[in-house]
């Protein structure tokens, strides 16, 4: 018995060290994640001067339950204007805000966006700047409405694609790190 | 030596001519290894008539003097031996010799009475994993070992990381136990594979059902125990080598064992296994970083007497595991892309580089125990041990992300147990035993990713008693009880939006302690109070007819995946969400085995059913708009479930040399709440296998075996609709429906080669498995979405004993 009291005792012994050993309480710091997006803006800038449209689609608490939110409702194009597209990609769970856009044009042969109007809408979409290969990048671009029509467009960021490509996400593969769709109305 | 054998042997049939009609016969003889025709020193020979016991000389020799007339019943033992008994008349006009089956091969399944229940079940039938089966898989897993027994399944992702599933259960539903110690594995992801090198096990033992309640309370699928080999108390100085080569992989692997044993009972060994292998193959395409790179060793130094013993053991594990790079998918549009297309959407030519996604698992185990025999006590043992688990998943990552960890975790556990086994009177044994255990989960901010997994302090106190009861010599009870308190300080970082949406803020106020831009810091201290019991029998008809009865009570408390999670799943292309309010899972099982293990036709009958309250599963709810497109939302709750099923092994010797096995499992899974299937549960299965053995021809064995398994057609309906913009159409996302039937053949060949005397051998083994290299897909791999599994392999074999 005497043994066993031993055993007890000892184990007792340990059981205090350890629970003793860890009670520092030491906040653990907040992760903000790197590599989230959550804000897109695409400024369309009418050739030859005039207001320039404004899209963004922002979600604070990337893949939180709050919705993302997109502006604006409608994306008013006058037909026959040239835009001139710029991209930009922010992370705002970080303070200043982390721009992801350049990350993207660094690792450009990485990367590549589509935009993808619906059948009915007559627009035409034209890549305005290309990886070191020579292949779309899309971070710039130019947007022609063509007729008035209405209708959706998708913008679509993928990484890792097969570059080249023929310009579908089926031949394009890789991950989707962007998925967008915005109503357009062109006048 | 043989002379003066025979001379004693001529003075002993003197003797007994000369004083016949009275009790001074005497028997004498020799004790053998069977194996190798050495002479044993040191058995035990027991004369069950009177209890007098003899031990063999120096020269093998045994002499039982002053015995009368009549029949006479001997157990004879030896430390390294079948103990076995004879029937033999005196008087004797010859010299008896014993016969003894020693060798290593064997060690594994020498049952030493003393230590019998420490690891066994009364009630519940041991299904044994054999050394030479282990051997078999040395380039393989421990799951992959497992999936030989009927009613063990594995969940996996891809061909390496193999989870075992018993009777439909998995993950932190099943206990671990490697050298009497419990895993801390990170077991509750079902893409985390048990971190064991099976080379280093004698045996493995699988329990299906939570009776092993010296470990643990709330093993509701069953426990799994790797068991280390024994040692004999000799001099002696042995061990083996495998070599182990696949053309599917194009690698293999290296175990050796090298074991050192004195007299003493001074005893140590080392080992140490390598294996690496490149891209795996599916019939018509390479499964692009699928390679996988593991390096293990454990060493073990004790001393072991009778009455007391002393041993420290260390193991090291580490694994490099690529997971299959077409099954990193960004949303549901993607996820659409992949499950139509009919092959991967990445292939990639053959390379041994493992790149990303890939784990980097690291696993030490330490361990202190010693043990002592007490008279009027019993045998007290004391542990402590020491795991520390390091988990890194690197993933497809951005700009100065590409190279860090997106997972980086540090799970350190420490256990002290001491327990005591005691025999109250010939029939009855008892063990009883305390353990504490703490547990602290490290989840590093550097990654750049919230964590997946909060920090955690964990403490667990546990008492158990056990009793074996034998009514009679063919009934023993078995009864037995646990407890276990958990308590748990928890420092989690929610997403504010979450913490909100969940009600948190108004069930749990207490809890937050600060808030950071969009999350909140919370201090959630749960703590479980967890009982367990197990009862049950068995009763021996004779001729090896054998019932067990098992009844088990078991209850786990929430994993810390299941209460915390809260966010996207890389791995699984899903946010997962956990909830804080989960109580403890109740699980009642009952299981009968009717088994018989003697004659030509042998088999094992074991159906069961099985009842869980609070069962917590995860369920698609909704389909969440992110930035990212859509994602499927998974949500655990919490229902009632019933399993039942059978598991049946059949074995007819045809001949002498010919033997047909056959298996067959089944597993009904429903959650009864909502009166829909449940999900994962693995489909029926049999497995059929002909075998073709001459012992004495260089110990040849042929085994031709057949694997089918039917199509489930159980399963929730989990599919969901995406829309895509450049098609302007609705489709579905099938992740529900199981893949088709399939069936396997495979084929495996050895031969053994002694040398040096007999003393030593060289085993050549050689495996052919999916020998049509038939394209299939596995219900149970998480990664059948996208791509077949393994095509055709061909590996070799050989080993050494020395």
């Amino acid at each position: 018995m005497k043994t066993i009291s031993k055993f007890l005792i000892l184990s007792l012994v340990i059981l205090g060290m350890a629970s003793c050993n860890n009670d520092d309480d030491n906040t653990p710091d907040p992760v903000n994640e790197e590599e989230v997006i959550t804000t897109m803006t695409i400024t369309l800038t009418p050739e030859g001067g005039g207001t320039p449209v404004v899209l963004q689609s922002r979600d604070l608490d990337g893949d939180g339950p709050d919705p993302q939110v997109i502006t604006p409702v409608t994306v008013e194009l006058v037909v026959g204007v040239t835009y001139n597209g710029t991209i930009v990609l922010l992370n705002e769970t970080e303070t200043p805000a982390e721009n992801i856009t350049e990350e993207v044009e660094e690792e450009d042969d990485e990367h590549q966006f589509f935009y993808i109007p619906s059948s009915g809408l007559d627009v035409t979409f034209d890549y305005g700047n290309f990886d070191g290969d020579g292949n779309p990048l899309g971070t710039e671009f130019t947007l022609v409405a063509n007729t008035a029509s209405t209708g959706t467009v998708n913008f679509v960021l993928r990484h890792e694609p097969n570059k080249p490509n023929d310009g579908t996400l089926g031949d394009a593969g890789g991950e989707t790190d962007i998925s967008v769709t915005w109503d357009v109305e062109a006048q | 030596m043989r002379l003066n054998f025979c001379i004693r042997c001529m003075l002993g049939l003197a003797c007994v001519q000369g004083y016949a009609q009275t009790c001074d016969y005497s028997i004498s003889g020799r004790i053998i290894d069977r194996h190798d025709d050495s002479l044993l020193t040191g058995a035990t020979l027991v004369l069950l008539n009177t209890g007098e016991t003899v031990y063999s000389d120096l020269d093998g020799i045994y002499e039982f003097t002053g015995l009368c007339e009549g029949t006479l019943n001997i157990r004879v033992s030896h430390p390294l031996c079948e103990p076995s008994n004879v029937t033999i008349s005196v008087p004797s006009n010859v010299p008896i010799d014993f016969y003894l089956e020693h060798h290593y091969e064997e060690l594994g399944q020498v049952t030493v009475t003393g230590n019998a229940y420490a690891t066994q079940s009364e009630s519940l039938l041991e299904n044994r994993v054999k050394l030479s089966t282990l051997e078999q898989f040395a380039a393989g897993s421990i799951g992959d070992a497992l999936n030989t027994l009927s009613g063990v399944s594995s969940l996996n992702t891809g061909n390496t990381v193999v989870k075992p599933m018993i009777n439909g259960l998995h993950s932190s539903r099943v206990t671990i136990i490697q050298n009497g110690v419990r895993m801390q594995d990170q077991e509750w992801g079902a893409e985390h594979a048990p971190n064991i090198d099976l080379n280093t096990a004698g045996q493995v033992i699988v329990l299906k059902g939570a009776s092993a309640l010296q470990y643990s309370g709330d093993a509701i699928g069953g426990v799994v125990i790797s068991e280390p080999p024994r040692v004999p108390v000799k001099d002696s100085l042995f061990g083996k080598v495998i070599l182990n080569g696949a053309t599917n992989g194009r690698g293999g692997s290296i175990t050796s064992t090298i074991t050192k044993t004195y007299k003493s009972g001074l005893y140590a060994t080392l080992q140490g296994t390598v294996k690496r292998f490149g891209d795996f193959e599916a019939p018509d395409y390479v499964l692009s970083n699928t390679g996988v790179f593991e390096r293990d060793g454990s060493i073990r130094i004790g001393i072991k007497d009778f009455d007391y013993g002393l041993e420290g053991y260390y193991s090291y594990f580490r694994n490099d595991i690529g997971i299959l790079r077409a099954s990193h998918i960004g949303g549901a549009q993607d996820q659409v892309a992949a499950i139509n297309s009919q092959q991967p959407l990445i292939i990639e030519d053959f390379t041994y580089d493992i790149g990303v996604p890939r784990q980097e698992v690291t696993h030490h185990l330490a361990q202190v125990s010693a043990f002592k025999r007490i008279e009027n006590l019993g045998k007290v043992s004391a542990s402590y041990n020491y795991q520390f688990n390091r988990r890194f998943e690197y993933d497809i990552r951005r700009g100065d992300d590409a190279e860090k960890p997106a997972v980086d975790l540090e799970l350190s556990t420490h256990q002290i147990s001491v327990d005591l086994e005691s025999d109250l009177s010939e029939r009855v044994s008892v063990k009883t035993g305390v353990a504490f255990n703490y547990q602290n989960n490290f989840a590093n901010p550097e990654t750049g990713v919230r964590r997946l997994i909060p920090d955690y302090d964990q403490y667990r106190w546990s008492v158990f008693g056990i009793s074996d009861i034998e009514l009679n010599s063919n009934l023993f009870l078995e009864l037995g009880a646990r407890f276990d308190y958990t308590t748990m300080d928890v420092l989690k970082f929610y997403r504010t939006s979450f913490w909100e949406l969940r009600g948190y803020d108004e069930l749990f106020p207490e809890l937050e302690v600060e808030t950071f831009g969009n999350q909140i810091l919370t201090n959630p201290k749960p703590d479980f109070a967890n009982a367990s019991a197990t009862a049950g029998l068995n009763y021996q008809f004779g001729n090896g007819l054998i019932l067990y009865g098992n009844y088990s009570l078991a209850t786990r408390a929430p994993n810390p995946s299941e209460l915390f999670s809260e966010g996207l799943h890389h791995s699984a292309s899903r946010i997962e969400l956990g909830d804080l309010k989960f109580s403890s899972e109740i699980s009642n099982k009952f299981a009968v085995t009717l088994q018989k293990n003697e004659g030509i036709f042998q088999f094992t009958l074991n159906p069961f059913v099985h009842f869980i309250d609070n069962f917590i599963l995860i369920e698609p709810t909704r389909v969440e708009q992110t930035i990212r497109g859509n994602f499927q939302v998974w949500e655990y709750r919490q229902t009632e479930a019933n399993l039942l099923g059978v598991d049946v092994d059949l074995r007819t010797e045809i001949t002498d040399q010919f033997t047909l096995t056959n298996q067959f499992s089944y597993v009904w899974g429903q959650d009864t709440t909502l009166d829909i299937p449940l999900i994962n549960m693995p489909p029926p299965s049999m497995v059929n296998a002909l075998e073709y053995n001459v012992p004495k021809f260089h110990g040849l064995n042929l085994k031709l075996q057949s694997d089918y398994f039917w199509k489930q057609s159980r399963f929730p309906d989990n599919n969901f609709e995406v829309f895509l913009a450049e098609t302007e159409t609705n489709e579905l996302v099938d992740v529900s429906t199981p893949p088709d039937a399939y069936h396997l053949i495979s084929f495996m060949a050895q031969m053994e080669f002694p040398f040096n005397n007999s003393n030593n051998k060289i085993t050549v083994g050689c495996v052919v498995s999916n020998m049509f290299n038939t394209s299939y897909r596995n219900y149970l791999n998480r990664l059948r979405y996208y791509a077949d599994d393994l095509g055709r392999n061909v590996g070799l074999n050989i080993k050494v004993n020395f």
